[in-house]
């Protein structure tokens, strides 16, 4: 036998793919240049990115951190990098960043409105993730008094008392339902809380102040400004529309015909005009509406007019998660043999707030944004403060760094919140 | 045995606490107190209110509305002056916030679904590139974006002095017919001469035409299958009438070109750099929403519907037209809606540049001369509400009409 055989025994190896089909070439054709529309589309966007990139670094570069006044700068601008050179004056953030973050409150005051907001990271951790410690909601819970505490200062017995009357509630629901049934407790709980915080609660903290005066230089609101306002308003505004708006979806979605309209009523109505004209009733219309010769600051009732205007939105977002659920919980809940409001809270409400927190994220993210509108009522927000740098003689004409600056900061805090939801989104979908 | 003595007395008759604790009449309860409690809290906020503008001396009243106003609304759309009535003053608001939100909400679509399309482009250049307009743009405040843009109008374009002279350092545009200033843009504005009414009823009737031929050849081709190219016969049609009787009557129809005078501009169209940069501002963060939905709808269409629609042989671009996007549409309108209503609601933000909109006239000016707060800031929520209510009514009969129709 020969060893000659007529067929290959070996196996060859294989041949590398041609160049055009692997690695970037490959991807770019694929990606880039797999039709004629598409790398015209391809030429077109590297010819924006390139003439955006053209304009804009040069013009980051060549600036000025030291000069203090627009004209000062230029001149600068113009001694270092040649006579035609056009650069950013940066220096107007490095003389105004402190305003446009804390407005016009004490710098000496600053580690306030900082801890603050360490704090409310803390409170809100376990809100957000799942992983931390049932614990810290107890901190969560208490957290709006201590932030309130820590950003308008006072006595300490204020907000102290002012959360008595939530523990007053508590004990009036608890104790008092065995002697005057649930209904005469939770009229209880409702009314003995408001006798408390009306006459009872502004005494008791003077005359605890008096006795042991712990307390923080006040502050008063009109100092607040830049971001701190912003945040101030956006947080208070969720926090505050969350309780508002559970109730109005429930209301919303209730058999009572009159319940029902008065929830529609409000919703659709807030919905339906602008936040705008609601700062404007904050502004010139929300005294008319209380007893004669009752005032209070301007932030306040801003304050509550953005809560009206948020919790709005809150119900139809919590109305969707409600919607979300199958009807088989609320059987369920039916069969255990719960009353409404237990049924409510310890079955529906804890999923349906689980479902909603993205979209309440959203909200959020929108209403930070919103409160920009504060502006134009006249408080000094990020863009408010922006106007009144703009209209000083040593900045006027300053744009891009000025808008550019605020735009980032907005971005990063709304950017930052809505990649949670989407994650937090991607997280509940698993679930099905 | 004992005989069963403690039996439930029959129930009859009414006892109080049957209002709570029957279920039966709670609910009647509950509506009652809620009720009444309603109207003690509107009695007392109007009781208040009474009381307080009493005091004031300017008890509830709409007279002003027919006072002359005393103020001048540059950018307007219906004839006005100082001398009219404040009534007139917030029509023509009105008009220039429909005006606003109605541009806006054109090119919104226009840009969004470009962008929510470019945005799903296997390109990958492209769609980051989207994706980095889409994300900048929507997570920072839209009045911050009016103010920019009102703020690079007035800083950065020239001045119209700069266009004088031999050596000009602005030019215009197009032939010299569109100038940008920092005073407004100007733009040909076209003069209807006498006879030109036959243009343009030439003009609506081919408009009709194209109306009534779309619907033919969509009935031809359901009966007999053939595929007119419409979209070539349709922009015939728009044109090539108009444009032979254009010529025929005599150029009835001409352009008025902005020409510099003096100290500015004069001819032509003059539009204002706050309408322009609230127009541009709204269309363009409006437009990063309705991309979105544009992409969540077009996603939302299963792969199934594409590959079946390739199978039975249609081109790409039929595919998208009669296969995904009607069914896209359904998920489409609903935020789309919401996101017209948003526009519309952004544009009061006018305030914040000066454009005379409804918040400007009826809620800033009218308001600060005549101290109307109470009447003028109801009078100012009830044109939104009807605006947003109207909308949203002719918005949700729409989608009704092109929702599944299930069997």
């Amino acid at each position: 036998m020969s060893d000659v055989s007529y067929v290959r025994t070996k196996m060859l190896d294989e041949m590398a793919p041609p160049v055009s089909q692997v690695g970037p070439i490959r991807w770019a054709r694929e990606n880039l240049f797999s039709s004629v529309t598409n790398s015209v589309l391809t030429l077109l966007a590297i010819w924006f990115i390139y003439s955006l990139l053209a304009a804009t670094l040069p013009w980051i570069v060549f600036s000025s951190f030291s000069a203090n006044s627009l004209g000062e700068c230029r001149t600068a601008i113009r001694d270092a990098y040649g006579a035609d050179a056009t650069g950013a004056c940066w220096s107007v953030i490095r003389e105004r960043y402190l305003q446009l973050l804390f407005g016009f409150y004490p710098s000496e005051s600053y580690w306030r409105p900082i801890l603050a907001l360490v704090l409310m990271l803390v409170a809100i951790g376990p809100i957000l993730f799942e992983g931390l410690p049932r614990k810290m909601l107890i901190f969560s819970g208490l957290y709006p008094f201590v932030g309130f505490f820590l950003l308008w200062g006072g006595t300490v017995w204020l907000p102290v008392t002012i959360l008595l009357g939530f523990v007053i509630a508590y004990f009036a629901t608890t104790m008092l339902g065995k002697v005057i049934g649930s209904l005469g407790a939770v009229i209880a709980a409702i009314l003995l809380p408001v006798i408390w915080w009306l006459f009872l609660a502004g005494p008791v903290a003077y005359g605890l102040h008096a006795i042991v005066p712990i307390g923080l230089v006040p502050i008063e609101s009109a100092r607040f400004g830049g971001f701190l306002l912003s945040i101030v308003i956006g947080v208070t505004g969720i926090v505050l529309s969350l309780p508002i708006g559970v109730l109005l979806a429930l209301g919303r979605r209730s058999d009572l015909f009159v319940v029902r309209t008065i929830c529609i009523g409000f919703i659709e109505f807030i919905r339906g005009v602008p936040l705008i004209t609601l700062l404007f009733v904050a502004s010139t219309l929300l005294n008319y509406f209380l007893p004669p010769g009752t005032t209070f600051d301007i932030v306040l009732r801003v304050m509550i007019m953005v809560t009206l205007f948020s919790s709005a939105y809150m119900a139809e977002v919590i109305r969707g998660g409600l919607a979300a659920l199958p009807r088989g919980q609320y059987e369920a809940a039916n069969a255990l043999g719960m009353d409404y409001w237990k049924s409510m809270r310890l079955i529906i409400m804890p999923q349906a707030l689980k479902i909603s927190i993205p979209s309440i994220v959203g909200i959020f993210i929108g209403l930070f944004k919103d409160t920009t509108l504060v502006s134009i009522i006249g408080l000094m927000d990020p863009l408010g403060l922006s106007t009144a740098i703009r209209a000083n003689a040593a900045w006027n004409g300053i744009v891009w760094e000025l808008y550019g600056f605020i735009a980032l900061m907005f971005f990063i805090f709304c950017f930052s919140m809505s990649r949670y939801s989407m994650y937090l989104e991607r997280k509940l979908q698993t679930g099905h | 045995m004992t005989a069963l003595s403690d039996q439930p007395k029959a129930k009859h008759g009414f006892r109080l606490s049957m209002l709570i604790y029957d279920k039966r009449y709670r609910s009647i309860t509950i509506q009652i107190v809620a009720l009444i409690l309603l109207f003690t809290a509107f009695g007392w906020l109007f009781n208040n209110a009474a009381m307080n503008l009493a005091k004031l001396g300017k008890p509830l009243s709409f007279g002003f509305l027919s006072q002359p106003s005393g103020y001048d609304i540059n950018q307007r759309l219906i004839e006005y002056n100082s001398t009219m009535t404040h009534a007139r003053a917030a029509l023509v608001g009105i008009l220039n916030t429909l005006l606003v939100a109605v541009l806006g909400c054109i090119t919104a679509t226009f840009i969004g679904v470009s962008v929510g399309v470019l945005r799903l482009s296997k390109n990958w250049i492209v769609s980051r590139l989207m994706g980095f307009y889409i994300e900048g743009l929507r997570n920072v405040p839209i009045l911050l974006w009016i103010v920019l843009s009102m703020a690079i109008f007035i800083e950065m374009l020239p001045r119209p002095s700069a266009f004088r002279g031999a050596n000009a350092t602005a030019t215009m545009y197009l032939n010299d017919s569109v100038a940008f200033t920092n005073r407004g843009f100007y733009i040909p504005k076209p003069i209807f001469n006498a006879g030109s009414s036959i243009d343009v009823i030439v003009f609506l009737l081919s408009l009709v035409a194209i109306w009534f031929f779309g619907r033919w050849a969509k009935k031809r081709q359901e009966n007999s299958g053939d595929i007119l190219p419409t979209f070539w016969i349709k922009l015939a049609i728009f044109f090539i009438p108009s444009i032979i009787v254009f010529y025929l009557s005599g150029q009835p129809i001409s352009l008025s070109y902005p020409a510099l005078t003096g100290f500015n501009f004069t001819g032509g169209f003059h539009l204002r750099n706050s309408l322009i940069a609230l127009w541009l501002a709204l269309s363009f963060y409006t437009a990063t929403y309705i991309a979105e939905a544009v992409r969540a709808g077009v996603q939302s269409v299963s792969k199934g519907q594409t590959e079946a629609a390739f199978a039975l042989g249609l081109r790409p671009g039929r595919t998208m037209q009669l296969v995904v996007l009607p069914q896209a549409l359904r998920v489409i309108i609903p935020p789309m809606i919401s996101q017209y209503l948003n526009l519309t609601k952004n544009s009061s933000l006018a305030i914040a540049v000066g454009y005379m909109d409804v918040t400007g006239t009826l809620g800033g000016i009218t308001l600060n001369q005549t101290g109307r707060e109470m009447e003028s800031l109801l009078l100012l929520m009830g044109v939104y509400l009807t605006i947003s209510l109207t909308v949203s009514l002719v918005m949700n009969w729409y989608n009704n009409s092109i929702k599944l129709k299930e069997r």
